[in-house]
């Protein structure tokens, strides 16, 4: 058995308030595939920052021992020298150059005069191609060819870099089965002539398929390394690894609540790539909420949650929408933002900083930022309403401010989430999407959080979380989704769920049988 | 909570918008000696308020195109077009002087139309949009003027930015009127600021200091008396001030009690967020290019007027003067941040700037390396105060 290429001993990490990494493991073996499994925010990035020098030495604690050496990358560059190449999820190629010249990009083999030979450097891109089983024309630009062959120019550029230690973020996430097949095979190959792989991914068949051994991460540790050749490694037992923790004590429990009507409902919806039309997003989901009730959407990354969510809010995403939406039983239209606030949507963002919140501006002026209208006289906006409002706001939500004038920049994850939960019930919906809406936040203040969404619920409203944090859905919802690939696999009641159950949906791919699923009509009426 | 700011909390609280009145201060103190007291004297004072007009007119709109996150290379060939316009009627057609207005501001609203509709629904960046309409009224202009200058207008026209408000109450060698006017405004002021500090100790919000807050009310009180002190021992109350005053007025209200003027910071400061709260973005982003040519009509108005007829060449770099104005006044080049006040008051050390500089007789050529070198602090200044509050 070949020794170790790469030892991580001991890593840790911290961003400010956030301990992203404590004392992680991971030992690879020379020459073997190692899938690296957990859930999102798990840390798994993170890691393969460190490791490639992303997070340069001296900002982490603990060792690296590539090659039987200590490694201190203080960059990118640095590992690349060293053969180790990453290959991130989205796809780092500049669409306008040609194939060649993104495989030697940051690359370039120079000539006499320092200038590039391009005839050479065709033929070495052709060469490279052919490595990877890819029979396309090294002058084409790379935005011609679709996503999988993309996936596969990135691998080329790695082999010229002479890559030893290959890290693949999620390759297969945008591919399709036929293309994932093709990858996967290709990781086989490299694998045949000594080139160690490192493979994050959600796909669970996939990493049972091929990995060689898996190591599971959780919480920014590391829970087990698993060999895979043991006959005792299902994907079961990963999924176990993957969500096992305990739930005590981290959710406000819920007030004594009853559930009402059917307040809200998505049929049939459809949604296609803004940039790809004949890729399928989200694939003919439904689902409903009722009056008082709080219902999980899970799903991992690059499953169409957020996709699912701003699409229905206005269109806000994609192309080609089909499906229908329904309030209280009457067929509404949500094709614009105004339309959908109209009807008493709210739409909480993903990413508070970037389509959340306008950093630049105070927080009295980001909660009233969807609702002018109700402070609205004559055409003058009130001030002094203005300000009672977000006074009132900053009481009742506990933000943590001096000053309802602070920039909303200034404030921390959990303060500026209240700000835009805030916004949204001045709106006055009564149909809240949350978009992982404590991603980011630290423990504390993902409990008050908790706590304003089961004061929502217990005021009538619906409301729907989008999370792949499990607990955090068993933890506050009534009923959870399951959404996978674009699909709804499953729609468990909160009692039936356990996170097993829903990581087996949330991995369950296409063409593969209904499981759990199957109890989803039941829960709907 | 109420709490009482010291004087250093209130000026380094925002360095952005007090840093311009300090500047502003300090530039009028240096020419004024530079020039031996000849920029404050009452001929020079109302001669500034009268040739920069149009820049603050134009940077007033300006400063919304560029809060909005976009920029307005054109309105220079806006202003020339929509005064060649007014000139063609009225000196060619025997139109009266208020066909001209009327049309030039028309023209104006055109020009912005047709620049929003490309901006809004097309999405052609303004950058290329306005850099085309540079061009195209530019050569419009030639078109109606044949290539030649057209002159005089009629006296009527000419008065709106030449003529003066005077003698109604009359006065011993200064003009009574003025100083009654300056003294209802300046207690409209007082006015205004007590009620703001009231609303502002109702809502518990941090106000300065009493003894501050009244130093600040007769301070500016004094300033602006004094300077109608001087208006009135000239020739009395330019009709171009007044059109300024109700301009600044009205777009100070548009900017921050509208809920347009509220979109138009929330797409600067943020567009996918804007978006995602139900900012009518496309809409917003026509109304603040209709507004930039109504705004380039008006100043068409005064520039023709004061010039007393068009010419082909009129209003040439009147654009870079309002953008250098917009940012002097503490707007940000990334959109979301700007006052109407800053932007007149960097128009206005624009102004103090390249007059003083007439008047001690320095060369046109160092006058542009001096308004550049300026404009290019002013924007370093904006960019080193974000890191610094980025850094905290």
């Amino acid at each position: 058995m070949a020794g170790n290429i790469l030892e991580m001993r001991s890593i840790s990490k911290e961003f400010p308030g956030v301990k992203a990494l404590s004392d992680v493991e991971l030992h690879v073996r020379e020459g073997e595939i190692h899938a690296i499994c957990g859930e999102n925010g798990a840390g798994k990035s993170t890691l393969m920052k460190v490791l490639s020098g992303v997070y340069p030495h001296g900002t982490y604690t603990g060792d690296i021992i590539y090659d039987g050496e200590e490694a201190r990358f203080g960059s990118i560059n640095d590992s690349e020298d060293a053969g180790i190449v990453i290959i991130h999820q989205e796809l780092a190629l500049v669409p306008h150059l040609t194939v060649a010249e993104n495989i030697f990009l940051g690359n370039e083999t120079k000539g006499r005069l320092g200038l590039i030979d391009w005839n050479a450097a065709n033929h070495r891109a052709a060469d490279l191609m052919a490595q990877v089983g890819l029979h396309e024309n090294p002058v084409t630009p790379v935005g011609q060819l679709g996503v999988g062959k993309q996936q596969l120019i990135e691998i080329a550029k790695a082999l010229s870099k002479d890559v030893r230690l290959l890290i693949l973020d999620e390759p297969t996430a945008a591919l399709n089965d036929s293309d994932s097949e093709h990858l996967l095979q290709l990781l086989r190959d490299l694998k045949e002539r000594g080139i160690t792989s490192i493979m994050i991914s959600h796909k669970l068949g996939e990493i049972e398929d091929i990995a060689d051994t898996t190591t599971i991460i959780r919480d920014g540790q590391t829970i087990e390394t698993i060999d895979m050749s043991e006959p005792e490694s299902t994907q079961d037992r990963i999924i176990r690894g993957m969500v096992g923790r305990d739930l005590e004590h981290r959710y406000p429990a819920r007030i004594d609540h009853s559930i009402g009507e059917e307040l809200f409902r998505v049929e049939n919806w459809t949604v296609h790539h803004p940039t790809q039309p004949d890729r399928v997003v989200v694939d003919g989901a439904s689902f409903n909420v009722r009056a008082g009730e709080v219902v999980g959407i899970a799903g991992l990354m690059g499953a169409g949650r957020t996709e699912l969510a701003m699409s229905i809010f206005g269109g806000t995403y994609g192309r080609d929408i089909s499906g229908e939406v329904y309030k209280n039983g009457e067929r509404i239209r949500t094709k614009t933002v105004s339309e959908a606030i109209s009807h008493g949507i709210a739409y909480a963002t993903e990413d508070r900083k970037k389509y959340g919140l306008n950093l630049i501006e105070d927080i009295r002026r980001n909660i009233s930022a969807a609702a002018l209208g109700k402070l609205t006289k004559a055409g003058f906006v009130n001030g002094n309403e203005e300000l009672a409002v977000a006074e009132e706001y900053r009481a009742s939500m506990n933000i943590k401010t001096p000053s309802v004038l602070q920039l909303a920049g200034n404030l921390s994850g959990g303060n500026q989430q209240k700000v835009v939960l805030s916004k949204w019930m001045y709106t006055d919906a009564d149909v809240l999407i949350l978009d992982e809406p404590t991603r980011g936040i630290d423990v504390g203040a993902k409990y008050e959080i908790y706590t304003i969404i089961n004061k929502l619920a217990a005021q009538g409203k619906a409301v729907v979380i989008i999370s792949s944090e499990l607990p955090e859905l068993l933890g506050t919802c009534d009923r959870i989704y399951t959404l996978a690939f674009g699909r709804m696999t499953g729609c468990l009641d909160v009692a039936d769920a356990t996170p097993e159950s829903l990581m087996t949906l949330m991995t369950q791919e296409r063409n593969a049988p209904a499981t759990a699923g199957s109890d989803a009509e039941e829960t709907h009426s | 909570m109420t709490g009482i700011a010291n004087v250093r909390e209130l000026l380094t609280r925002n360095m952005r918008t007090s840093g311009i009145y300090i500047a502003f201060v300090a530039i009028i103190a240096l020419f004024a000696i530079l020039t031996d007291g000849t920029l404050l004297s009452p001929t020079n004072l109302t001669n500034v308020i009268l040739q920069y007009s149009y820049i603050l007119v134009l940077a007033t709109g300006m400063v919304i195109v560029i809060i909005g996150g976009h920029i307005d290379l054109s309105v220079g060939s806006v202003v020339a077009f929509s005064g060649a316009v007014a000139a063609v009627l009225m000196i060619k057609q025997g139109q009266p002087w208020w066909v001209g207005v009327l049309a030039a501001l028309l023209v104006g609203l055109v020009a912005g139309a047709w620049q929003g509709f490309w901006v809004a629904f097309v999405g052609i960046p303004a950058f290329i949009t306005t850099l085309a309409g540079m061009l195209l009224f530019r050569g419009l202009t030639y078109e109606v003027l044949d290539n030649i200058s057209l002159s005089p207008v009629p006296q009527s026209y000419a008065k709106i930015a030449t003529g003066f408000q005077n003698g109604l109450f009359g006065g011993n060698g200064y003009d009574v009127f003025t100083l009654v006017i300056f003294g209802i405004a300046v207690a409209g002021y007082v006015v205004q600021e007590i009620r703001k500090r009231r609303a502002a100790i109702a809502y518990k919000q941090t106000v300065g200091a009493t003894p501050l807050f009244i130093t600040k009310l007769v301070v500016v009180g004094a300033v602006v008396m004094w300077f109608a002190w001087q208006l009135a021992n000239y020739r009395g109350l330019p009709n171009v001030l007044i059109i300024l005053a109700v301009l600044v007025i009205v777009y100070t209200l548009v900017t921050t009690r509208t809920v347009f003027g509220r979109h138009v910071y929330a797409i600067g400061g943020n567009l996918t967020a804007a978006t995602l709260s139900g900012v009518k973005v496309k809409w917003v982003n026509f109304g603040i290019m209709l507004n930039m040519g109504l705004l380039a009509g008006v100043a068409g108005v005064l520039y023709s007027a004061r010039s007393n007829g068009a010419q082909p060449g009129a209003g040439n770099m009147f654009e870079l003067d309002a953008i250098a104005a917009s940012f002097i006044g503490g707007a940000a080049v990334t959109g979301g941040v700007g006052r109407v006040t800053g932007a007149i008051v960097g128009g206005l050390i624009m102004a103090v700037m390249s007059n003083g500089m007439q008047l001690m007789g320095v060369d046109q050529s160092i006058q542009q390396v001096v308004k550049g070198l300026v404009l290019l602090l002013a924007v370093a200044f904006d960019v080193w105060n974000k890191r610094r509050a980025g850094a905290r």
